[in-house]
């Protein structure tokens, strides 16, 4: 079941039209992270969505109910701010008990709820002291902390952990995950990180300027980029791109012009590409081989070598960006070393001058 | 001739000073360097060369005065014989001094209250409306009026003409229009005192406010919208939000306010020279200081009064920008 419905929800700033008709389900229950460069809109459309900003055309229903004209309060939602957005003068236990306190529960009722989310978060010592006495991780805590003693059919979060340093970004990114599945709750997370997006999402909704790009699990969008814009988004180091020509199509394959070396044959084909069209090549650092293999290969000179322990990385001089390939971990390839590159023919992806996936 | 002597002087003064800062520093440096081994840059003589004149001038225009007067309190009338507590005695008795010493207090609790709050609910409201920037000009422009100017506006707010003539102050003009009778205001026991506070408050709330609104603006918005997301409405986001936010600020323009209002002086002058019970400390110093021959015994006396009151307050506020500093 959907628990959030947008219909052809569109917004503008002025003559600025930063959502275009933007139509999204998500499920009920599920973890789906919006994700896009900055600018591309996923604050504005999760702002809406709480009630924060006007929504100029289209409609949100939570839970079946059109809530356009609904204020934040009332749409059984909590949001969690980038910036924590905490009271600071008030204490951890007042920060999270403020709401309930509007809401008129009993003093019994608010005390366990606070207490029941400060030890899900771990934050039970710091139930007295005030926010400008915390670091940074507890902070975002507490904010997590007030959004759930709230018991809200939906969470929204936005960029909650752009703030934090890289090692505590790892860690709430699994106690995120993990809190998921201890509340049942619905959570639309936006972040401008894809890594965070494919490690917590259930379902991926990739925004480029006001629009969706595309939609889909982690792993569907990493293997399948409908366009362009997808394939270099997701992904790191990001997908390889070719720009290139097509040579000759037949009706099993397409044989394509690789970077002036030599022709390279795909098994794919499309009815509406002819010789002669311009289209791009994309391919991931992973599905590249060095390799003897003279066939469907490049041979390229290496000028950096990033060793990660786990694997390697191989940047290759060739025209416009590098070409990056991922070998195993204790590769012997030096800088300056000339190796043969072989490209795997069934995880190509060719993308036309539309940007489009062919 | 004139403007070109003030050239004269200000080239003067400036060099004088500059040359006092590099002679007295190279003068130290020869001196030191001579008689100590110790390094230039650690010398605990320098920091007292470059205060000195500072610390000279507040000695001179501060501490002297505050001792002279303190001094004069116990003297008689020209300074000259000591005469004990007399004057002290005296003040305790007279009931210009006490009038003045209630109605101190009464623009103390009035004005300081009245401005903050009325300059934050105008700040507040300001924004909410499109027309908020031209209220907030309207409000503000008092501020470049001087008290005294301020007292001729109002004195002609507040004229009274006699029963049956055309009356050229607004505020009997509009009474006698819907049919009322004109009083004369400023001379209305007590209530008079009010009406002279009106004149302050028009003043100081533009002040208020425009502190104020810098203020609102310096909290974040997302802070607000998490405390619309819990479901607080806009008053209780003013009550439980906002004026915790503003606290500091509520508390420096108060302070502000009350330590103008205790040396309020000028507008007690220009409007009833503190006739018809209103009025107050600084005008009666200056009454016995320099009118009737003067008499610098009781006149001195009652500025320290004054002192008295703002003492407490400017030790309270030193003391929190300690604290602040601190933090
Ligand atoms: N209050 C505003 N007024 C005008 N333009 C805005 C406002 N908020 C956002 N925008 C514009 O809308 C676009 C989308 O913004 P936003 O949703 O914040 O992007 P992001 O994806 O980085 O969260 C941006 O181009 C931004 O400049
Ligand atoms: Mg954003």
């Amino acid at each position: 079941m959907s628990e959030i419905v947008i219909k052809n929800l569109n917004k503008y700033y002025g003559k600025n039209h930063v959502i275009q008709d933007v139509s999204l389900n998500i499920d009920s229950q599920s973890f789906t992270v919006l994700v896009g460069p900055s600018g591309c809109g996923k604050s504005t459309i999760l702002r809406m969505i709480a009630g924060l900003e006007r929504i100029n055309s289209g409609t949100i229903s939570i839970d079946e109910n059109i809530v356009n004209d609904l204020s934040p309060k009332d749409r059984n939602i909590a949001m969690v701010f980038q910036s924590y957005a905490l009271y600071p003068h008030m204490t951890v236990y007042n920060n999270m008990a403020f709401g309930l306190k509007i809401e008129k529960l009993t003093k019994d009722e608010i005390d366990s709820r606070v207490y029941d989310a400060a030890k899900i978060l771990q934050i039970e010592e710091l139930l007295q002291r005030k926010p400008k006495q915390l670091s940074g991780g507890q902070r975002q805590r507490v904010a997590i902390g007030r959004a759930i003693t709230r018991k809200p059919k939906v969470f929204l979060f936005d960029e909650p952990l752009s703030n934090l340093d890289a090692a505590l970004r790892v860690q709430m990114r699994v106690e995120l995950a993990k809190l998921h599945d201890q509340l049942d709750a619905t959570m639309v997370y936006v972040t401008h990180d894809q890594t965070e997006a494919m490690t917590m999402a259930d379902k991926i909704v990739v925004l480029d300027q006001g629009k969706i790009s595309q939609s889909g699990s982690p792993l569907d969008l990493y293997h399948n980029p409908k366009n362009l814009f997808v394939g270099g988004f997701i992904g790191s180091p990001k997908m390889n791109f070719i720009k290139t020509k097509i040579l000759k199509k037949s009706s099993q394959s397409i044989s394509i012009d690789l970077l002036g070396q030599k022709s390279f044959i795909l098994k794919k084909a499309s009815t509406n590409l002819k010789t002669g069209d311009e289209v791009t090549l994309g391919i991931r650092p992973e599905h590249l081989k060095v390799s003897k293999d003279l066939k469907n290969s490049w041979k390229g000179k290496v000028f950096v070598v990033e060793k990660l322990g786990s694997g390697t990385f191989l940047y290759l001089e060739k025209e416009g960006e590098p070409l990056v390939v991922e070998t195993d971990g204790d590769s012997k390839i030096k800088v300056g070393d000339t190796i043969n590159v072989a490209f795997d023919q069934n995880k190509c992806h060719l993308f036309n001058s539309n940007k489009g996936l062919i | 001739m004139t403007f070109f002597n003030f050239i004269v002087y200000v080239v003067i003064g400036v060099s004088a000073v500059l040359s006092y800062f590099v002679l007295a520093n190279w003068a130290h440096d020869y001196l030191v360097g001579k008689f100590s081994k110790k390094n230039l840059q650690d010398s605990i003589f320098r920091p007292w060369i470059f205060m000195a004149p500072a610390l000279i001038i507040l000695l001179v225009y501060l501490i002297y005065p505050v001792s002279e007067t303190i001094r004069l309190s116990f003297f008689d009338n020209y300074g000259r014989e000591f005469t004990g507590v007399s004057n002290y005695v005296w003040a305790m008795n007279d009931s210009d001094f006490r009038q003045s010493i209630l109605n101190n207090f009464l623009w103390l609790i009035v004005v300081p209250t009245t401005c903050t709050f009325l300059g934050l609910t105008i700040a507040t409201l300001a924004d909410r409306v499109w027309w908020g920037v031209f209220a907030k000009t309207l409000i503000f422009m008092p501020m470049a009026i001087s008290f005294v100017g301020a007292s001729v506006i109002w004195k002609f707010v507040y004229e009274y003409r006699g029963a049956g003539n055309d009356q050229i102050g607004i505020l009997n003009a509009i009474i006698v229009y819907f049919g009322g009778d004109p009083h004369a205001w400023i001379a209305i026991p007590f209530w008079n005192n009010f009406f002279l506070m009106v004149i302050m408050i028009w003043i100081q709330t533009g002040l208020a406010m425009v502190i104020f609104s810098a203020a609102l603006r310096a909290i974040p918005e997302e802070t607000l919208e998490a405390a619309r997301i819990d479901g607080a409405s806009e008053v209780r986001i003013f009550f439980y939000i906002i004026i915790p936010f503003l606290s500091e600020t509520i508390v420096v323009i108060w302070t502000t306010i009350t330590i103008l209002v205790l040396k309020v002086f000028d507008i007690v002058l220009a409007m009833t020279n503190g006739q018809w019970g209103t009025e107050v400390l600084a005008n009666l110093m200056f009454d016995w200081m320099f009118r009737g021959g003067g008499d610098s015994g009781r006149g001195s006396t009652i500025a320290l009064f004054i002192m008295l009151g703002v003492i407490p307050i400017m030790i309270w506020n030193l003391r929190r920008f300690k604290m602040e500093q601190e933090r």
